[in-house]
């Protein structure tokens, strides 16, 4: 993989997360990997020794309070590299840091003690727990931490209102729906104010619509209060609506990793391009990547540099002429021009 | 699983499938003659070459009981104070539930305080029914009580009772600690298992004989043969349970922080309580079957009662008796089960605070009033309803008027078929025996079940009990082909009868929730003591496998094949012989495989009414005390079951290959 098509996490905030050359290879003699010289580590060199490189050197850094979106189809990795990533799979080589410190180093008690504190995750299939009410799965991670039932409790209350299942409470999971047992789900792994939080495909286990309200839902609570968010999926729309960047796995690999627009105007490979093909570009090129620099003080209409050309269409088709385009702060930046927004728009239509 | 390779060793047999079968048979047959001609020596082994393992495990286990000491303290005084320390729960038990608390004895005779009263016993059960499953099954459990009480049978009922709650208790704590060690050490498991399938291939008595060695004859005998023999469903259910705990479950646990202590009890244990509690009811079932049977070694109840009727010939009192452990064992089942069923669909809160204080004041007041009014504390004899001679008369009428039928019908089948089988395999040579079964082994699983199967056989032969467990093999034989021949074309006819199948299902339930002893009786009571009464018995207690199995076997049958087999024309016959047969295949043959190994544990009870082979040998060193020869006679059984389960089960998952799938 080319540094072309590895965008570096975001400059301006510190990294918190980084993997090494993460490797997980299962097969029979996994331990006498460790022992292989760099070419023989090829797949098809793997295959020949029955090993399966489930994950093969993954290297990438994580900003504080990114969305980093890990994508692929069913057997690319990404979620044993999700588990890599919690040590809940132990990783064959590589190191995964945390603030610069080495995970897989860590002895058994401080590796519990930082998933009690600082890890939250949701899981596929919700994994609540069946005997216990609403309350008490949302209080189940603080029931750990050892805290006072009632303080718990209290906790678990304000969540329940958080995800929305007020009057819920004292429900057992099997009288919710699917979208409410995630609910839960979600709620819980926030329980403890976890600094990091992961998500295993989350929402594919139920159907589109309620999958779209809690992809709104996660979009709110990440406003609301900016967490490092892991998040594996492989629907490509969900990544799109959810990523700050999106790493593709491609069995075992990761062949890309960048923003949605990346992907679509750069993609790495082949694979990749097929991946994107379906996307309509103006869903994900930002205003900022057809701007040109030169600024017009006097424009009456403005559009902010960070929407995508979709977002901003209506204002595209209804006047004329060139727009103001504005920064965060609402100071203007540069122009865009109509003609080469609307090309933008009608392309992959 | 369609797949089959061309080249595997299934589909070439399927090809050549008369050829080869062929063949076989011509080698048996040379077999047979060969044997014949050989020394006798390899027909009849000679008393000399008897391995004497039955006396090597006797004296071995004497001198451990007797003389053994374990870091200073011998072996007997610690099995003396644990028998004692275990007679102490089970004498709070009894006086609780049916003797009361009394001082001095004879005339000095002091009721200090009663039993719990029948009546409020009674009606806490059918509250407790009432409220965890609904009007019936509490209207049953009241039913029961009062049969229980008015019929005299109140006292065996709660000392049975009192044995099956302990046991119970105790079987639950060791085998879920088992079953966690088990489940957490993956490398200790496989040899946990095969203990385990051996233990319930182990015929009943043989549980007794170390116990009653280390512990004397007695109640805390029968409880600890009890406990062991009810351990492997509770290990078995635990590992399961813990097992089908979801992965993503016990992610949860690791992402959350649990330490192995709360991962254990505040997630693997609760989730997997639906699991366990199916368990809990097997443990009651197996539990009740045992304490019954343990009846022979002190433990009263309601097993001494048909014992002694048996021994008395009184059918009457022994049926009453029978019909007593009957309604004990089908409420213990339901109740059991229903609470299974709730947790498994997470209904709870059905058994609230006030349920508790209304069952405790249920129980309290006719308690207490029992101490003004006897006749809540015990039914007086006076009033006790029986219907002993009715029975007796019934059997006496049947005997007067039908002996001749009966005797006719017993008489010809002992002569044309019992005997001569019987007296075929008793010429049966050791030496062909055990090549013929290393041959079939070899045909249907290779050299490694070929070795299983001679080497099973060889112990029989080389323990000196060839003769004996070739008349265990002819009765099982008969009694399963009998079992079998009425019991899958029943099962077949009615797969194809859905508004029968609840009420057979029913039936079926309760048929495998009735003590093995029960089946005795009617047989005894048409047929008098013998083979052919033993064959009843041993054919009606295995026939619930066969039906059960021939409903389920056709009733999966993939409907697509179905449609398939009527657009083409088929019919109805054809569409059975092709289509349904062929596919019912597999699990017919689990069928033929669980009515064998209930024939096998029901054969050391058949004993009672007189047999000659392995269960009789079990039986007669159980009332001499010779613990050798009841074990290894015992592990002869357990030989037998296990070649039988491991020839059926690879015919059935051959046949599973070409079906594609079984549904058990």
């Amino acid at each position: 993989m080319s540094d072309l098509h590895h965008r570096p996490a975001p400059a301006d905030r510190p990294v918190v997360l980084s993997a090494r050359s993460v490797w997980k290879v299962f097969g029979e003699d996994e331990a006498a990997f460790r022992a292989r010289p760099g070419p023989n580590r090829a797949p098809a060199a793997l295959e020949r020794d029955g090993l399966v490189g489930a994950v093969q050197e993954a290297s990438f850094d994580i900003a504080r309070g990114e969305v980093f979106v890990i994508m692929g189809l069913s057997g690319s990795g990404k979620s044993t590299l999700l588990r890599c990533l919690t040590r809940l799979i132990e990783p064959t080589e590589g190191e995964i840091l945390y603030h610069g410190e080495d995970i897989l180093k860590l002895p058994e008690k401080p590796l519990a003690e930082l998933r009690r504190t600082r890890m939250g995750m949701v899981f596929q299939h919700f994994a609540l727990l069946p005997n216990r009410t609403v309350l008490g799965n949302i209080a189940f991670p603080l029931e750990v931490q050892g805290m006072a039932r009632a303080e718990a409790e209290a906790r678990a209350r304000a969540l329940v209102e958080v995800v929305g299942l007020s009057g819920r409470e004292d429900r057992m999971p099997s009288q919710l729906s699917g979208g409410q047992q995630q609910r839960v789900g979600i709620a819980r792994s926030l329980a403890t104010d976890p600094e990091f939080w992961f998500l295993d495909e989350p929402f594919s286990a139920l159907d589109p619509l309620i999958r779209a309200d809690l992809q709104a839902e996660v979009l709110r609570l990440q406003r609301e209060h900016q967490r490092t968010a892991i998040f594996v999926t492989h629907d490509l729309d969900e990544a799109i609506r959810l990523a700050d960047r999106i790493a593709i796995m491609e069995s075992g690999r990761i062949v890309q990793i960048g923003t949605a627009e990346d992907l679509v105007t750069r993609p790495a490979t082949d694979y990749v391009r097929r991946f994107v093909a379906k996307v309509p570009p103006a869903k994900v090129i930002r205003v900022a990547s057809l701007m040109s620099a030169e600024v017009m003080p006097d424009a009456v209409e403005t559009v902010p540099a960070a929407s995508t050309i979709a977002a901003v269409a209506p204002r595209l088709v209804a006047g004329s002429g060139p727009l103001a385009v504005t920064d965060a702060s609402g100071l203007p930046v540069g122009c865009l021009d109509r003609q080469t927004a609307l090309r933008t728009l009608a392309e992959g239509v | 699983m369609a797949d089959t390779s061309p080249t595997s060793p299934a589909h070439q047999a399927g090809r050549t499938g008369a050829g080869r079968y062929a063949a076989c048979a011509a080698a048996v047959a040379a077999l047979f003659v060969l044997a014949l001609l050989l020394p006798p020596a390899l027909r009849d082994l000679p008393p000399a070459a008897v391995v004497p393992l039955a006396d090597w495990t006797g004296d071995a286990l004497n001198w451990f009981a007797r003389e053994a000491s374990i870091a200073g303290l011998p072996v007997s005084g610690i099995t003396r104070a644990v028998a004692s320390a275990a007679q102490w729960p089970i004498e709070a038990l009894q006086v609780l539930l049916a003797d009361g608390w009394a001082k001095g004895a004879g005339f000095n005779r002091v009721q200090i305080a009663p039993p719990l009263s029948w009546a409020g016993i009674t009606m806490a059960a059918a509250l407790l029914a009432w409220r965890i499953s609904g009007r019936g099954l509490g209207l049953l459990t009241l039913g029961a009580g009062l049969y229980l009480a008015l019929f005299g049978l109140w006292t065996s009922a709660m000392t049975t009772l009192a044995s099956v709650l302990l046991c119970v208790i105790a079987a639950l704590a060791i085998g879920l600690g088992i079953g966690i060690r088990a489940y957490r050490t993956p490398s200790v498991e496989p040899a946990v298992r095969a203990v385990l399938n051996v233990m319930q291939t182990v015929p009943i008595f043989s549980y007794l004989l170390p116990t009653l060695l280390l512990f004397g004859y007695g109640p805390s005998a029968a409880l600890f043969a009890t406990v062991v023999y009810a351990l492997p469903p509770m290990v078995h259910a635990t590992v399961l349970a813990l097992r089908a705990v979801p992965a993503e479950t016990l992610e949860l646990a690791k992402m959350s922080g649990c330490s192995r202590h709360q991962t254990l009890w505040k997630v693997e244990l609760p989730v997997a309580v639906p699991r366990l509690a199916i368990g809990l009811n097997q443990v009651v079932m197996m539990t009740l079957n045992m304490v019954i049977i343990a009846s022979m070694i002190g433990a009263g109840g309601l097993g001494y009662d048909v014992l002694r009727a048996l021994r008395r010939l009184d059918f009457g009192a022994g049926f009453e008796a029978g019909m007593g452990i009957v309604v004990l064992a089908v409420v213990l089942d339901r109740l059991t089960q229903t609470a299974a069923r709730n947790r498994a669909q997470g209904r709870t809160g059905l058994w609230t605070r006030r349920d508790s204080l209304l069952a405790l004041a249920l129980l309290a007041v006719p308690t207490a009033a029992s101490l003004a009014v006897p006749a809540l504390a015990a039914w007086p004899k006076a009033l006790t309803l029986t219907t002993a001679p009715f029975w007796n008369g019934a059997v006496s009428v049947i005997n007067t008027h039908f002996y001749d039928a009966l005797e006719a019908v017993r008489a010809s089948v002992l002569i044309h078929v019992m005997n001569p089988l019987r007296d075929g395999l008793a010429a049966l040579p050791w030496l062909a025996g055990v090549l013929a079964l290393a041959l079939a082994g070899w045909r249907l699983g290779g050299a490694r079940l070929a070795g299983l199967l001679a080497g099973l056989s060889l112990f029989v032969v080389l323990t000196g009990y060839w003769q004996a467990a070739m008349g265990s093999v002819y009765l099982t034989l008969l009694a399963v082909l009998l079992a079998l021949a009425v019991g899958m074309p029943f099962g077949i006819w009615a797969a194809g009868r859905p508004g029968l199948r609840h009420g057979i299902d029913l039936v079926l339930d309760t048929l495998q929730t009735l003590p093995t002893l029960v089946y005795l009786l009617p047989a005894v009571m048409l047929f008098r003591n013998g083979d052919f009464s033993a064959l009843i018995a041993i054919a009606s207690y295995a026939i619930a496998p066969a039906v059960r199995y021939a409903m389920a076997g056709m009733q999966h049958v993939p409907s697509e094949r179905l449609e398939a087999a009527a657009m083409a024309g088929c019919s109805k016959w054809q569409s059975f012989v092709h289509v349904r047969l062929p596919a019912a295949l597999p699990t017919l043959l689990l069928g033929v495989n669980q009515t064998v190994m209930m024939a096998l544990s029901m054969l050391v009870i058949a004993a009672l009414v007189g047999t000659r082979e392995l269960g009789q040998d079990v039986f007669t060193a159980l009332s001499r005390g010779e613990t050798g020869p009841g074990i290894v006679a015992g592990l002869c059984v357990a030989c037998i079951a296990l070649s039988v389960d491991a020839i059926l089960k690879s015919g059935a998952s051959r046949a599973a290959r070409h079906q594609g799938e079984t549904h058990v």
